[in-house]
């Protein structure tokens, strides 16, 4: 009977600290298997693609590298994923083309998303003249093809990693922009952002203290799933043959390179298309998976 | 001159009609630790006087297009906007109406409390203030009887329940000990019971801090218990300025009368008449009193602009029923 009596400890009141409960985000997360997935794939494609060098069989494969004997082997024991026209591993130059394919996803977002927040947000938030004028380039940028575009530049420009990014990079902000300015407009009406301008807080505290944190959920989705996209357009430019430059293993290339011998010795043009699905499909799972948990954040 | 004074402000709203002209020489004078309760049905312009005030009209497309706004004798619309920006922050605050999107969902209760008080007083947010910042926050967040307040504190908006995220909203209004408080139909989206206590709470600490208060609201029960003067609003102009006693004891001005019948009785009896018509269209209003094509007692003369007519001590009307003859 007795067994419920005696004290109750009362944890000490702790101290004030700041912090987030991710606990709960992360939960989340975890319990999405798609999400898991996703993020799953996007860390072994990442880790791979770092740790090229060591991992692959035959990192010499990765440049240019002959070794007639090995021309066209089917996938086997020693080239899991089958050799290439010149005797080359696939699962190497798959590994090394990884690198190009993030590379350039990191490149184009780093040089256009900011850009396309900044002015999505000064669009939503100043409105007016500044509205008319942001959201009018904004929209003739949407009209351009964005693969067009790139085409044009990367075929102006010399045919590298760098142009190709400047090629992609120039249009795809307009997405940020258009999705940014949306949420800024709609969130301008909250009355929190009323309340820190009667508390005397400047545009620059609103933009970057009120506004943007709001927006970060949206931005991380966003970028997740134009992580994929980029690497898709980026090997579509090397297929065309305004990409990486051989023999720099892509995967727009390396597939161009095996459609010649479609459909005997499919593995070459199988094998990266296999890839390149993969690492597409990582980052939208982890995108949608993301945006479950910030919507549910947000509920 | 009284503490806060607004004078003949005239807002215009620009739509794709035209101009509106939604305030229409409003007079306000609040003076200091006195509290005045602002009514009127919805759409009257009780809240974008409230705005024009602080200076937070949505431009475009509300503008104002007239009238002076005095504080503490200083004329808060041709102050260099530093200045006029140290006067919202420190002197006067808002409390809003809907507590579930006043808070930022995004940042916790801590920090959002420590951007007022760095925006207040810009020592406070150096690093060394940090310290004194957290109990002045958590001093305030007691002052409005939250229990438990270092939980809160910690805690982000969501986290908190609708009565609780309200206190926290009069909490920050309180926390750079303003001299006026503007109160925008505090408790609204709430229910009843915690309606009631969170207005209670409001009305204890203005009493205490002897703070002005403008509390715009509908409800006339709440007007007749917390304010000792009540302004009456109807379509963008005040038609009765009067002492709440006197102007419970005697409503004068007809849509006054007609407002107040509008409450229904707890004695029972059928349910209240309400007003015949609908607020005019601003786009195009009545000549003279706006509310003349909804009223009983119209008459010839209510085509022209209508006065103020003082009656009594501290009471306006304007209403050509109480023309002195």
């Amino acid at each position: 009977m007795s067994a419920v009596t005696g004290t109750v400890a009362i944890p000490a009141t702790p101290r004030v600290a700041v912090r987030r409960p991710r606990g709960f985000a992360w939960q989340r997360f975890r319990r999405s298997p798609t999400a898991v997935a996703g993020a799953v794939i996007v860390t072994l494609v990442v880790l791979a693609a770092l740790l090229a060098p060591w991992i692959t069989p035959y990192p010499a494969a990765a440049g240019a590298f002959v070794d007639f004997k090995a021309r066209h082997l089917p996938p086997g024991a020693a080239h899991w994923l089958g050799t290439d026209g010149v005797g080359r591993d696939l699962l190497t130059r798959i590994v090394f083309a990884y690198r190009a394919s993030l590379l350039l996803a990191v490149g184009v977002l780093a040089l256009s998303v900011p850009f396309g927040v900044a002015l999505g947000l000064c669009a939503g938030y100043f409105r007016g003249a500044v509205e008319t004028v942001v959201m009018g380039v904004t929209d003739i940028a949407l009209a351009i093809p964005p693969l067009l575009l790139a085409l044009a530049v990367t075929s102006i420009l010399s045919p590298d990693l760098v142009n190709m990014m400047i090629a992609l990079a120039v249009l795809w902000w307009t997405w940020h922009t258009r999705l940014i300015f949306n949420i800024v407009r709609s969130l301008s009406g909250e009355d929190y952002i009323d309340a820190s301008r009667v508390i005397g807080a400047g545009p620059l505290h609103i933009l970057l203290r009120e506004l943007l944190p709001n927006c970060v959920s949206a931005i991380v989705v966003k970028l997740s799933l134009d992580a994929g996209f980029v690497i898709l357009v980026g090997a579509s430019l090397s297929y065309l043959g305004l990409g990486v430059r051989p023999p720099t293993p892509d995967l727009g290339s390396m597939i161009q390179a095996g459609t010649a011998y479609l459909p005997g010795r499919w593995w070459e043009a199988v094998m990266p298309c296999g890839a390149l699905f993969l690492v597409i499909l990582g980052f939208n799972l982890l995108g949608d998976g993301l945006r479950d948990v910030f919507d549910a954040e947000a509920r | 001159m009284k503490l806060l004074q607004v004078e003949h402000l005239d807002v215009t709203l620009t739509t794709e009609r035209g101009a509106a002209r939604v305030l229409d020489d409003v007079n306000i004078a609040v003076g200091a630790g006195e509290r005045v309760g602002l009514v009127g049905e919805s759409g009257c312009g009780k809240s974008l006087t409230l705005r024009a005030i602080l200076d937070i009209l949505r431009t475009p497309p509300a503008r104002v297009t007239a009238g002076r706004i005095w504080f503490d004798g200083q004329d808060t619309r041709v102050l260099p906007a530093v200045e006029r920006e140290a006067l919202r922050g420190r002197e006067m605050a808002m409390v809003f109406q809907d507590p579930m999107t006043a808070l930022n969902p995004v940042f916790s209760v801590a920090t959002q409390m420590g951007d007022v008080l760095r925006w207040g007083d810009r020592r406070a947010g150096t690093r060394r203030g940090r310290i004194a910042r957290c109990a002045r926050i958590r001093d305030a967040l007691d002052r409005v009887r939250l229990p438990d307040p270092d939980r809160v504190m910690r805690a982000y908006p969501s986290m908190l329940s609708g009565g609780m995220r309200q206190r926290v909203l009069i909490a920050m209004a309180l926390l750079n000990a303003p001299r006026v408080l503007l109160a925008d139909e505090p408790g609204t989206a709430l229910d009843v019971t915690t309606q009631d206590e969170v207005l209670r709470l409001l009305n204890d600490l203005v009493q205490a801090d002897g703070l002005a208060l403008l509390l715009v609201t509908h409800n006339l029960g709440v007007v007749r218990g917390m304010t000792d003067r009540v302004l009456v609003m109807y379509s963008g102009g005040i038609v009765e300025t009067a002492p709440t006693a006197a102007i419970f004891a005697e409503p004068l001005h007809p849509y006054t009368r007609a407002l107040f019948d509008c409450v229904p009785k707890l004695t029972g009896g059928a349910l209240p008449k309400g007003i015949d018509g609908v607020v005019p269209d601003y786009l195009d209003p009545p000549p003279g009193c706006r509310f003349a094509p909804r009223c009983r007692h119209r008459m010839p003369v209510c085509d022209t602009p209508v006065p103020r007519f003082p009656v009594g001590p501290d009471r306006e009307v304007a209403c050509f029923l109480y023309r002195p003859t």
